[in-house]
């Protein structure tokens, strides 16, 4: 059973710099084929500051904290017991290259299923930029089997 | 690329289908980089057998990306209000995805226009790998 008392516990905030490259690099990885992503002359010609970051970029924030995992610790999971069960992203403002982005995060629920063989754990993070203006906000469900 | 138009789009009307080639280990190696999703289960064989899978199995952040794709490939990004996903089953070596979606709720009043589409990412064999949602919001000028 997880320690339901971490429900609430809040990790330490993430400062991450949007880079090009990094945008370019996640663009190649995904197959992306709209230069909207890759090609900053086209996305100025387009209307937008530089290089848009797709919708599920933010992802990359929170493995770029010190310790990616730490929450696997606090639970005491073992991370070949952990699937990805929901994702879900509400989005305020677009994000671009060149933006330093905030990104706060805590346990926000845990629950279980099937007479608890199956447990979830429900993080909930929200992103600023450096105008802090909100970007958005995301949920994701890990189930521990 | 060519955007939807928002004024004549209906319920039942479907984004076109992305079709992705077959995910193989250097897929995953290289999102595993560009991610920063680092976990073994998806770039080391034997960890994923001593987590007792028969191989590495993809990053569900990554066949969400690329149903992200389909959806940005018509839809302008700057509207997608909100983007969901539930995972249901794992995406292995070899698999073909193809990533879908219809539109299945409109409002449209005064003030605002909203769309709502129900989006799935299946296998060659029809395999569901993920089921979701998508908002998309206009602002009426």
């Amino acid at each position: 059973m997880l320690n339901r008392a971490l429900i609430g516990k809040k990790y330490p905030p993430v400062v991450f710099n949007v880079e090009k490259q990094r945008l370019k690099f996640f663009a190649k990885a995904t197959g992306q084929t709209d230069p909207l992503y890759f090609d900053e002359a086209y996305a100025v010609d387009q209307g937008h500051p530089s290089l848009l970051a797709p919708p599920t970029f933010l992802t990359t924030v929170s493995m770029e904290q010190e310790k990616p995992y730490q929450y696997l610790e606090d639970l005491n999971i073992k991370m070949g017991r952990l699937l990805h069960a929901r994702q879900m992203y509400s989005y305020h403002a677009p994000v671009y290259a060149g933006d330093t982005i905030t990104m706060e995060s805590k346990i926000a629920d845990m629950y279980d299923k099937k007479e608890g063989t199956l447990q979830f754990v429900v993080f909930e993070s929200h992103f600023k930029n450096q105008k802090q203006n909100k970007v958005a906000k995301a949920s994701s469900t890990l189930v521990v089997q | 690329m060519e955007n939807w138009n928002y004024n004549t789009v209906k319920v039942g009307d479907r984004i076109p289908h992305l079709t992705l080639e077959p995910i193989s280990r250097t897929t995953l190696a290289l999102y595993a980089g560009a991610s920063g999703d680092h976990n073994p289960i998806h770039i080391d064989l034997d960890f994923a057998k001593k987590s007792g899978l028969p191989d590495v199995i993809a990053h569900g952040m990554l066949v969400m990306a690329y149903l992200g794709r389909a959806l940005t490939n018509i839809i302008q990004q700057t509207v997608i209000q909100e983007f969901s996903v539930q995972f249901s089953s794992m995406t292995q070596i070899g698999d073909t995805l193809t990533c879908s979606g219809v539109v299945i709720e409109q409002i449209n009043n005064d003030e605002l226009k909203s769309i709502t589409l129900d989006l799935v990412v299946s296998d060659s064999k029809g395999d569901k790998k993920l089921s979701g949602h998508a908002i998309i919001k206009l602002k009426k000028s």
